[in-house]
């Protein structure tokens, strides 16, 4: 692990007794600040973080009693690499915290589902329930909280047949055009109200968890190796990311480092994901501006990639490969020689298609200036992955928290972030190309420099109690908190994914624009709704 | 706009033979765990007790597997004992009541128009259900289709553990669907659960909440997978062959 200079953070620490009486607590890992902070301070010192400090708010974790409530508000640096964590104790018969989100907009939705699932109140928030568990939800039940039985049916409440959702245009022929859940092909079940009064879009309400399965919840009591399972199923389409990231905690736990061919094997693997899923989104993006020659030419680079998945790795989507200490198996030289070939000849093809596109006008106007988000707009709601690259916002977690290979200080994996300033669709666009060329790059500098040797150690016993794991997914940085019992089995699990956090921010760039421009907004983004609602 | 004519008119053909021929391409499958023959008893339950979601039954010198409920970890291929492996493709079985299945022939020989509704899937699932109308499966050349309204829809397709919250959109698709028409569900989430359901939020099985006529298993199935599903519900393909018999060919 590489370690960091933590002078910023020793000046963190001093700079935090000013805000009132918090408590530094002693950390391993240079990287990691705890601070123990009072409710009352917590607000002052969360926007001393992200408006003076530039951090990125990152999850809100929460520890339901027994004995008190406890509240994880994690940080991430975007100048400083550095994780902090402000840990608030509520006692358990008030479960009340002062919102933050007036301050800092991007703790929003992770306060709302706090609200939802463990019935915690946030004083000052202005917008709480209806999120997570909708109106067939009795209210008052609270799934998350201890005691609730994970497998035993809840039973819904009947819906007032007048029920309608909140509306913020009032004006004479304001109306509410309602989208989805179920969509006119095969995407994902969401709900979208667009509030309008003609032809552009005045609000975008987007409605999620209609898939919401639980995942935190069923993981508890659960051992690690059942928990892995969920992680890399609940969000297929970026298997290895989120169980890299789910490992990357439980190894904190267990203090064991996975040896080194298996953290290249790693980035290679995390690496062909993110080819396939950048593929699906700029074939997703062809299809909604009508280009189907262009889709269909990204159509066979997706499926050629899906191919060398099940050919070199056994499964299409790269289920069962990482595990606790490294990985399950090994991969073959003709594997890897498979892979470094074929993926240079992927890189070649798009690259064709991505000049082509470039001078093809009928698809720049439909990307040109539409649904742009600006750097200010993307740091304040904390957006991650290509979208905040687009828009200029460097958050890429390979670079400021490195993990695993990315750790790594031997120079032949000198990556570069991606980075645009429009932030419109054409701006996602190259940083989406940008980024295969660029993965391309990490496997072929990976697979020549891969060193032998096992790709597993043995865990021993649990050594600590909770620990955050984090890694790039293809949408963007996904943090995964785990906390084990002396059994290792899982007590609490809760998965901040990139895909929550930019659905965030999808109104910024759906509003003001026309409603025919909004199945081209919602394939720019190409975010994942089975990642975001879990 | 010229050039991409010449590059679509250029590129060559993808599309798979199948049905008319086996697929043979590497990668195009995960394969299954298939039935294994084992020494004695006790290592047919110790070969049993490697799979997470219990696919794997053990038996007096044999192991038995049911694709419906295997999550593709492969943990039992590793280990002094493994299961064997196939990699086929023809997964999908028909779970209907058999009058239904016996009418099913004349209406819905040619063409099928389906619908698809996510109750809960994992995204890779959908994915592998958008290949089918891309190049390199085209499920067009067969007749099959895509339709944006359930009042045009003849199959409806239900990935996903059927969640508490889509349950109503569910039954309200599959209300509003004309007579005669046909359940599929797609992927083993759909079919038990898998690693998600039953639980205190979703039913886990399409087959608890409208009547079921065809499963594809598989995590996810790969699109011949759900291609078979297609053909095994318009009568052109045959169930599964048992695996002691040869693969290939249309029955």
């Amino acid at each position: 692990m590489t370690k960091f200079p933590s002078s910023e953070l020793r000046n963190f620490a001093e700079q935090c007794q000013s805000f009132g009486p918090v408590e530094m607590l002693p950390q391993s890992d240079s990287l990691v600040a705890v601070v123990n902070c009072p409710s009352e301070v917590l607000k002052s010192l969360a926007e001393f973080l992200v408006h003076s400090l530039q951090y990125n708010f990152g999850s809100l974790v929460v520890e339901a009693p027994p004995n008190q409530w406890k509240l994880i508000y994690l940080f991430y640096g975007r100048e400083n690499p550095s994780l902090v964590q402000l840990w608030v104790y509520l006692k358990s018969d008030h479960p009340r915290v002062d919102s933050i989100s007036d301050k800092i907009h991007s703790a929003d939705w992770h306060e709302r589902q706090a609200e939802d699932l463990f019935g915690l109140v946030f004083t000052g928030h202005p917008r709480l329930g209806d999120f997570v568990l909708h109106e067939e939800w009795p209210e008052g039940v609270n799934p998350m909280c201890t005691g609730f039985s994970a497998t035993h049916p809840v039973k819904e409440q009947v819906v007032d047949p007048a029920w309608r959702p909140a509306r913020i245009l009032e004006t004479p022929g304001a109306f509410l055009m309602p989208i989805g859940p179920v969509y006119a092909d095969y995407y994902e079940s969401a709900q979208f109200f667009l509030e309008t009064v003609g032809e552009d879009v005045v609000r975008m309400i987007p409605r999620f968890f209609f898939k919401y399965r639980g995942v935190e919840k069923l993981a508890e009591g659960q051992p690690w190796q059942r928990v892995l399972l969920m992680a890399e199923r609940f969000s297929g389409t970026s298997a290895i990311a989120h169980s890299t990231a789910l490992c990357a905690a439980l190894e904190q736990i267990y203090q064991i480092q996975p040896p080194p061919r298996a953290l290249g094997l790693r980035l290679i693997l995390a690496e062909i994901e993110r080819i396939r899923h950048h593929f699906a989104v700029l074939s997703d993006i062809c299809h909604a501006s009508g280009m189907s020659v262009p889709s269909a030419q990204m159509d066979i680079l997706e499926e050629q990639a899906l191919r060398l998945s099940g050919q070199c790795a056994g499964h299409r989507y790269l289920y069962g490969w990482v595990t606790l200490g490294g990985l399950n198996r090994d991969m073959t030289l003709t594997a890897l020689d498979t892979i470094a070939r074929e993926t240079q000849l992927l890189a070649k093809a798009s690259a064709t298609i991505h000049s082509a596109l470039q001078f093809t006008s009928s698809f720049l106007d439909r990307f040109e200036g539409v649904g742009a988000i600006s750097a200010a707009g993307a740091r304040e709601l904390a957006l991650v992955g290509p979208i905040a690259r687009a828009s200029g916002v460097r958050t890429d977690l390979r670079l400021m928290l490195p993990y695993g290979p990315y750790a790594q200080d031997t120079g032949f994996l000198a990556m570069t972030e991606p980075l645009e300033q429009e932030g419109d669709g054409y701006a996602r666009i190259r940083v989406l190309f940008a980024e295969i060329q660029q993965s391309v790059k990490l496997i072929d500098a990976t697979v020549a420099a891969l060193p032998t040797g096992p790709v597993r150690v043995e865990a021993g016993g649990v050594r600590g109690q909770s620990a955050f794991g984090w890694a790039e997914a293809p949408n963007g940085a996904a943090f995964h908190y785990v906390r084990l019992d002396a059994q290792g089995c899982v007590q609490r699990y809760q998965i901040a994914t990139p895909s929550f956090a930019n659905w965030h921010g999808f109104h910024i760039a759906a509003e003001n624009f026309a409603f025919q421009d909004f199945p081209i907004m919602m394939a720019s983004f190409g975010l994942s709704i089975a990642e975001s609602d879990r | 706009m010229f050039g991409w004519f010449v590059k679509g008119a250029t590129s060559r053909v993808r599309t798979t033979r199948y049905p008319a021929h086996d697929e043979t391409a590497p990668g195009v499958t995960p394969g299954r765990p298939v039935e294994t023959t084992c020494d004695n008893e006790l290592l047919a339950i110790g070969l049993a007790a490697t799979c997470p979601t219990g696919a794997i039954k053990p038996a007096a010198f044999k192991t038995t597997a049911d694709i419906s409920r295997c999550v593709h970890c492969m943990a039992c291929t590793r280990g002094e004992n493994t299961m064997s492996w196939q990699a086929d493709y023809r997964w999908a079985k028909w779970v209907g009541d058999n009058a239904r299945r016996a009418a099913r022939h004349r209406p819905f020989r040619k063409s099928l128009h389906i619908r698809v509704v996510d109750t809960g899937s994992c995204d890779a699932v959908l994915s592998e259900i958008k290949q089918l109308v891309k190049p390199y499966y085209n499920m067009h050349r067969l007749g099959f289709f895509i339709t944006p309204t359930p009042r045009h829809a003849d199959v409806l397709m239900v990935a996903g553990p059927v969640t508490s919250q889509m349950r109503l959109a569910l039954l309200k698709t599959y209300a509003a669907m004309p007579e005669p028409k046909w359940v599929m569900a797609v992927g083993n989430c759909a079919i038990s659960g898998c690693v998600f359901a039953p639980s205190f939020i979703a039913n886990g099985s399409v087959a608890g909440v409208i009547p079921l006529d065809v499963q594809v298993p598989g995590c996810p199935p790969p699109p011949l997978a759900i291609l078979h599903g297609l053909l095994l519900l318009t009568g052109r393909e045959a169930e599964m062959p048992p695996v002691d018999q040869p693969l290939g060919g249309t029955p």
